[in-house]
């Protein structure tokens, strides 16, 4: 094992944090392995991307820069990866657990007849393969999982938010190579992104998540949680009670059949906790309960608790929030 | 337009995980069983465009005889027929193994629309929807919440971090359904009443000229080598809410000194 290549997911030209954690974990294993770690990005006008690449470690960036490129397209990402990992023959894949490298990296494994180790909170080699833990049963349990060894090729998603994202401490070269697609066939084609108003922070990317459940009582109270947000910086989240009574879209929701979470730190207000919620959440860092219901089993496994109102406690923690800031 | 849909019959999302004694999968004794969620989705979908534009619906699954029960439910709601992919005796398959699989049955099979839920509520490893498409040549749309037919094309919103992508795509594609796209029919009792009449073809792997030995437990291409309960956690320090105000700023610096989350 040597050689591992990180595919690095751009939108707009910014390359996405989780990325630039997938280079930083890329850059650790290769340590291990005693070889060289590139990265591979697609999409139109890019090719200025390669200098921040190198910042964390990338000795080479295979650069896929076409028109057709611009959107994201599963077959057009994964024809730039796949052609990146022809031309480099790495024996380890890293993409970054997003809802892009998610739809990539399954497709790219299939192509090479390989399996993929998903959504890894952490990942080693071990004898030469790659072994990673990762939330199963929504977060209900954790499952050991190990690649094939025989393999010709192990590919991972580390999952967003719990790899570190540092730069080397010295630069690598970040030589810049460019790749020809030939033939490309894009038939699954975005026409346009339309995006969620105001620019929300995603529950599964963010560091803070702000949550609220039953206990907010209706949709007219959510600018309670988001002045807190807000102040924190953080995502807003909603339980699964609180999205199937149509007070917010399901892409806040936080649990089985919403989103397995892990950030620093979870704040939950008025939520009882659900056996499927607190699979989604029960490995944040830092956990804070706040609930009028002194039995309600979300402070079992809380850091943190206030059994109080939440109409009363939320907006005094904004308050307390802006004058730490002050 | 005929769709197929493919489904996993998976532990109750109520259920509490056990560890099994082989520590490495969990322990069935007590599971309740149902057709994964995002599953529904996918059926309810293919069910309604087979109402209003005509065609079949077939389901099929990979798994053992108790998910007979999870496809005649799919059956009850208004799925013409079924195919099962018999898991019996099968150590654990991973997703490109289950892949594999599914591509054999389905190869021969003429379809307009295939679907999928976006993961298993269970492994939620999220790699088989591609998986799937890459083996069978479509192209595929993941985490669709939103959809019209078009003449020989389908537009789908598919749900991003913070935003929505609009994909079109010429049929036939893979899509996958995620919450939001419906709500699910329950089975009337008349459907129920006739799903008893329909048929569940059952297929060994050796029938599809899958050789099972060489995907499932240590052939696996992914093996999981253990299985564990989350980490307990320590107990929760209450903080006392006489004074919210008061509550409000001690957790503050709380969450700033002691856990230094801020």
């Amino acid at each position: 094992m040597s050689n591992i290549l990180v595919f690095v997911e751009q939108r707009d030209g910014k390359v996405r944090k989780a990325a630039l954690e997938s280079l930083t974990l890329g850059r650790a294993l290769a340590v291990k392995t005693g070889g060289t770690v590139a990265a591979v990005v697609a999409g139109s006008g890019i090719s200025g991307l390669a200098g921040e690449l190198a910042a964390y470690g990338a000795a080479k960036v295979f650069v896929a820069d076409a028109p057709e490129l611009a959107l994201y397209s599963c077959e057009g990402y994964t024809a730039a990866l796949d052609a990146a990992a022809s031309a480099f023959s790495p024996s380890i894949v890293l993409v970054p657990g997003t809802m892009m490298g998610k739809d990539v990296a399954p497709r790219f494994a299939a192509r090479r007849g390989v399996g993929l180790l998903s959504d890894v909170m952490t990942l080693e080699v071990e004898n030469g393969r790659l072994v990673g833990t990762r939330p199963v049963y929504s977060g209900k349990a954790r499952a050991t999982v190990a690649a094939d060894p025989a393999a010709s090729l192990q590919i991972a998603t580390p999952r967003p938010n719990v790899f570190q994202a540092a730069k080397a401490d010295v630069p690598a070269a970040g030589e810049a190579v460019p790749l020809a697609l030939s033939g490309l066939k894009i038939r699954a084609k975005v026409t346009k992104i339309e995006a969620a108003e105001g620019g929300e922070i995603d529950v599964a990317e963010a560091d803070k998540i702000v949550s609220g459940g039953r206990g907010i009582k209706g949709p007219e109270n959510w600018p309670i949680l988001k002045a807190l947000c807000h102040e924190l910086g953080a995502a807003l989240g909603a339980s699964r009670a609180a999205v199937d009574a149509g007070w917010i879209d399901h892409s806040h929701q936080v649990g089985q059949t919403g989103k397995v979470v892990s950030p620093s730190l979870y704040v939950a207000c008025g939520i009882s906790g659900a056996i499927q919620h607190m699979a989604g959440m029960g490995s944040s860092k830092v956990i804070v309960a706040i609930n009028k219901d002194p039995e309600a089993p979300m402070f079992k496994v809380a850091t943190y608790g206030i059994v109080g109102d939440l109409f009363q406690i939320v907006p005094a923690m904004t308050e307390a929030a802006k004058r730490m800031k002050a | 337009m005929n769709h197929i849909v493919c489904i996993a019959y998976v532990p109750d999302t109520e259920t509490k995980i056990k560890i099994g004694a082989d520590g490495k999968s969990i322990d069935e004794s007590d599971v309740k069983w149902i057709v994964s969620p995002y599953d529904e989705y996918a059926l309810e979908e293919a069910i309604r465009a087979k109402e209003t534009k005509g065609g079949t619906v077939t389901v099929v699954t990979f798994g053992p005889a108790k998910a007979d029960v999870g496809l005649r439910e799919c059956l009850a709601r208004g799925a013409d027929d079924a195919v099962r992919i018999a898991a019996d005796g099968l150590a654990q398959v991973d997703s490109l193994g289950v892949a594999r699989l599914l591509a054999a049955a389905i190869k021969p099979m003429s379809f307009d629309a295939l679907w999928l839920g976006n993961k298993g509520a269970g492994t939620d490893a999220q790699t088989l929807v591609p998986m799937l498409a890459e083996m069978l040549d479509l192209p595929h749309i993941n985490l669709v919440t939103k959809l019209e037919w078009k003449d020989g094309a389908v537009t789908c919103w598919r749900e991003i971090e913070g935003a929505k992508e609009v994909v079109e795509a010429p049929l036939p594609a893979l899509l996958a359904a995620q919450k939001g796209l419906n709500e699910p029919r329950y089975a009337s009792l008349k459907g129920i009443m006739a799903a008893k009449k329909k048929t569940i073809t059952v297929k060994t792997p050796a029938d599809l000229g899958v050789d099972a030995a060489s995907i499932s437990g240590e052939k696996a291409a992914v093996r999981w080598t253990k299985l564990e309960l989350p980490p307990g956690r320590q107990a929760v320090k209450l903080i006392p809410a006489d004074d919210p105000a008061k509550a409000a700023e001690e957790l503050l610096h709380l969450l700033r000194d002691e856990a230094k989350v801020l």
